[in-house]
Order: structure tokens, then sequence, then C-alpha cells
């Protein structure tokens, strides 16, 4: 799906489009509306999946190549979840799979059949913020606010990792067992797959550190 | 990303029989080669998903050893009880690798299969790359290679292996066990990786159809003295410019049995065995480490921007011993 595909003059919101419903769409809305596709080759014939998407079961025919960033944003319309680099370097895409955290740009949707995923829509509503989210509120932990939803889903999972006893490489002794106290060093560290080029790293560290704090994790 | 065609394995020889098809790749947990498919460095036809295989487990052995299946993820390998109590060094150097989201989705099976982030090799704007275009030409020579290898290189490639964790069991004495079209064969972690020579575009010594199963660790005593020192130019989310993994058996003041591996430095974890034996029958002292620091070493050649890795990585070897041996 390079740009270059794009047609003379088509705008890229537009283009998208298109191109999600040559990708794939929902199998519901491709009944209704009989978009014409592509003629692709047949070792990339479209696929059927379920995806367990905030709770809800979603049912998907997609070609191989789509990634689990793509579905969610184009085919079922969560662009809540953003693409930033979409090369696993950034951590936009951060979405939460069976519990745990991990980059949708690098991972194909058709390995995802039966998955739970847990997108930032999931997470909280305007009005009903999750605790992360409004601590970001609170200490103005982004600027642009593009990484956001990345950086709040790593964090809520990040929170899960502390509370199981999980290390990371700035623990002291790997060999301790048991919960480790959320230092600012471990935040950074646990958080360094999320990129914010605004730079609010110090506000970020601030977000997660009262959350923990409520939390009795740090 | 060119067309493929995507297959779920059913099984260990459903997987080795579909590997066999033209153009089939391995699909784990996707970090590099979906990663290598969207640059177009990588056009499978056809995709074998086995990251669900039922290859996932960490188990102790009878031996007193621990077996790890290859598509046990990063981050569970990296906090199972088993290997932080008995192999802290290979906790240490897989977090120190990537970012908690990629440790979450990468296997064991697919970190060593990593291909080398060369820019060269990885960005196909360069036309000239004998590791991606075999006899085209290495632009990494006399060019950007600052990142690039300082031992074992050769004139058709400089690249270098970018995984943190083989490091860890390559010092680990590990093997890697596989299974193909004539059945299971285990490949010593040393003789897993292959240094570049005039076919650089093998990183492996794996054959076409050959899955890897997973992942065997000696009993080892290396648990109360071992260190995983990765330097790089930020301080996570970074490839190595040198790592060490070092680690040291000390018994009543005497070192039984010392590992030291470099990462970053060469196309395979580096080891030179002699300069491990350096160590054993004497006690722990610096002296004795800068000694075995030079030693592997030997025959360093770096190319025109990397002069750097050869200092520091004696100066790395030195304190990773250092903090093995509890001295720093």
């Amino acid at each position: 799906m390079s740009h270059s595909d794009a047609p003379a003059g088509a705008t890229r919101r537009g283009f998208l489009q298109s191109a999600g419903a040559l990708a794939g769409t929902p199998l519901m809305a491709a009944h209704a509306n009989a978009a014409p596709v592509s003629p692709a080759p047949s070792a990339a014939a479209p696929a059927s999946l379920t995806l367990r998407v905030n709770g809800r079961s979603q049912l998907l025919q997609l070609e191989p190549r789509v990634t689990l960033l793509d579905a969610l944003r184009d085919n079922l319309g969560l662009t809540g979840t953003k693409k930033g680099c979409d090369r696993g370097q950034c951590g936009a895409c951060t979405v939460i799979v069976n519990g745990r955290r991990i980059n949708s740009c690098l991972s194909l949707a058709l390995a995802h059949d039966g998955d739970d995923i847990v997108t930032i829509e999931g997470i909280g509503q305007p009005g009903h913020l999750h605790p992360l989210q409004a601590a970001f509120v609170a200490e103005d932990a982004f600027q642009c606010g593009y990484c956001t939803p990345g950086q709040v889903c790593s964090a809520v999972a990040l929170m899960e990792e502390v509370r199981r006893g999980d290390c990371s490489s700035v623990t002291p002794d790997v060999r301790r067992q048991g919960a480790t106290a959320l230092s600012d060093a471990e935040i950074r560290e646990r958080m360094s797959g999320n990129l914010c080029r605004c730079g609010a790293y110090a506000n970020i560290v601030h977000a997660v550190r009262l959350v923990a704090n409520g939390e009795g994790l740090a | 990303m060119t067309p493929f065609a995507y297959r779920r394995a059913q099984s260990v020889d459903d997987a080795v029989r579909l590997g066999m098809s033209p153009g089939a790749h391995f699909l784990g947990g996707g970090t590099n080669l979906i990663d290598l498919a969207k640059g177009g460095v990588v056009q499978p036809l056809l995709l074998v998903d086995v990251g669900r295989l039922p290859l996932a487990d960490v188990a102790a052995t009878p031996e007193g050893g621990v077996r790890i299946g290859a598509m046990a993820r990063n981050s569970d390998v990296a906090n199972h009880a088993l290997i932080r109590t008995r192999y802290p060094l290979l906790s240490q150097a897989l977090l120190a690798g990537a970012s908690a989201q990629l440790r979450n989705m990468a296997t064991v099976g697919g970190n060593l299969l990593q291909r080398t982030r060369c820019p060269y090799f990885y960005d196909t704007g360069f036309e000239r790359c004998n590791k991606r275009v075999p006899g085209s030409g290495c632009d990494a020579i006399g060019g950007i290679n600052r990142n690039h290898a300082i031992l074992g290189a050769s004139t058709a490639c400089i690249a270098t292996h970018p995984s943190d964790m083989c490091v860890a069991l390559a010092a680990l004495r590990a093997s890697v066990r596989v299974h193909g079209p004539r059945g299971e064969r285990t490949i010593a972690l040393a003789d897993f990786h292959r240094l570049p020579g005039d076919t650089p575009q093998r990183d492996t010594t794996l054959a076409q159809g050959e899955l890897i199963v997973g992942v065997d660790l000696p009993p080892s005593r290396f648990a109360d003295h071992a260190h995983y020192l990765k330097l790089r130019d930020r301080a996570s989310y970074a490839f190595a410019l040198v790592s060490v993994a070092a680690a040291l058996d000390v018994r009543d003041g005497i070192v039984q049995d010392a590992a030291i591996v470099l990462g970053g430095v060469a196309h395979k974890p580096w080891r030179v065995a002699q300069a491990e034996a350096l160590l054993v029958g004497r006690a722990a002292s610096d002296d004795a480490f800068r000694a075995a620091a030079e030693l592997t070493l030997q025959g360093a050649r770096p190319a025109s921007q990397n002069g750097f890795k050869v200092e520091l990585a004696r100066r790395a070897i030195v304190r990773a011993l250092q903090v093995a041996g509890g001295q720093a």
C-alpha cells in the first residue's frame, strides 16, 4: 500500500479509505456494499478471522498483508490507535493483546484470529477516563497527543507487569522474585518503547508515577 | 509488502512440510520478518505461522538444565523463575534488547534468526549489499560503518549480528534443536551462526525447511557471577555498539570456569575459548581480566569509522568481568 499507488489528486484520507475497502472490510459491510475487489493473486486471497476488540467480537475478511494496526483503524474504524513509524520503532500503535502490550504495526491481523484486543477506545472514554488517562491530563503529559494512546496502553500494561513481578533491565537483581518497586528509572526503562517527539517524557513519568503511587506500586 | 499467502502450521511436521515450498518463511512474532517484508528486503511468497505451535514451555530437565521452547516469547523467558534464578545472564540480555512491546511478541526462535541491522542491507534504496543481493558488493566497507564488525568480517560483508539473547546463550553454552525434513538435530550455539566469508547471504547453518523447536541450556554454575553489559548510543531501546556476556564460576577464590562473549562486533556472537581458559585456575584479578580481553580482541580489524569499538570492547570485557566477579 505505497503512496505511489494513489491516483493523482486523491486526498490522503480518501485514498486510505479506498485502500482499506480493497484490503478488506467487515463481512456485514461487504454484503451491503459490494465494493470492487482488486484482482489479488490467489496466493494473497482474503481469509476470514474473528477479533474480540474491546469486548466485542468482530468478524473480518482480510488479505494476509493487513496488519493488526490497519485492521483496527481502516476496517474497524478504531482510529485511536495511531500509526507513527509503522516499523516497530515508536510505539504509537501499542495495543494490548491477550493482556500483553504489543506493536500492532508489526503483527499480521490473521495471526490474531480469536485474540482478545484492547485499544485505547476500550481503556477509557470521555467522562469515564482510566486513571492513567486522568493522570496524563493532570500532569500535562503530552503536547500534540499523537503518541498518547500508545503511551497510555503501554502504561496500563506496565502496571500489570509490575504487579506480577516482571523485571526490567534496570532492576538491580533479576534473581530476586516478587514485586519490583516502580522507581522513576524503572518507569523510564519500561516506557522506553514509546517515543514522544514533543518530548513530554518528564511529565509522562510523573503521570505513571502518580497512578503507581495510588496503587501502592511505587 | 509484496503479496504472500498465509498458513497457520498445525504441527511441527506440518510447518516443516510447508516450509519446504519456494519462498516460504516461518513467521514467529513478526518483529523482524514483517519489518523486513515492509521494506521489501524480504519478499516472501508464503508465511508459515508457527507462533501458536505448542513449543512455548520453559522447563527444567532431569540433568539440571533448562529446555526453552522456540515459541516462548522473549518477555516470558526473561521473567521465568527458572531463568531468573539459574541463568540470570540470559534474563539480563533479553531485557537489554528491544522494548517491552517487542519482547512480548518476539520468539526465541525468531531472535536466533534476526537479520543484521546494517543500513545497506535494510534499505533497498542501496543497490549494493552482498547479503541482500549476492555478488552486488558491499557499500558499508568504506561507507557508514560505525556500527559494523571489527572481528571475523570478510571483504564481502562487515555486518554484525544484532541479538543480545544469542550473546548470553553462547556464554551459557546453549544448543539449538531444529526439526527438518530428515528429522531432528542439535546444533551448538557456537556453530549455529556463521561468519560471512564469501557467502554473507547465509546467516546460519540451518537448511531450507528446518524449524527451530527449542534451545537447551546445560546445567550452569554461572548464576552467582554473571553480568551482561550493553553499550549503546542511548540508554534503552537501541542495538549494541558493543555488548559483553561475562560469567565466572568461582570457588574458594579460584576461577573454575569462565565465559566471555562479545555482541555487536561480528557476524555472530564472538567467543575466544583461549581467553576464557586464561582465567581458569587462578584468582580473579583485573590483570587477568585485561589479558583475557586482549586475547578476545586479538586479530580485530576495524573498518573506517568503528576503530573505537576495539578499545570499547576491551574495557567492556574488563568491566563486565569485574561486575560478574563482584568487584565493581
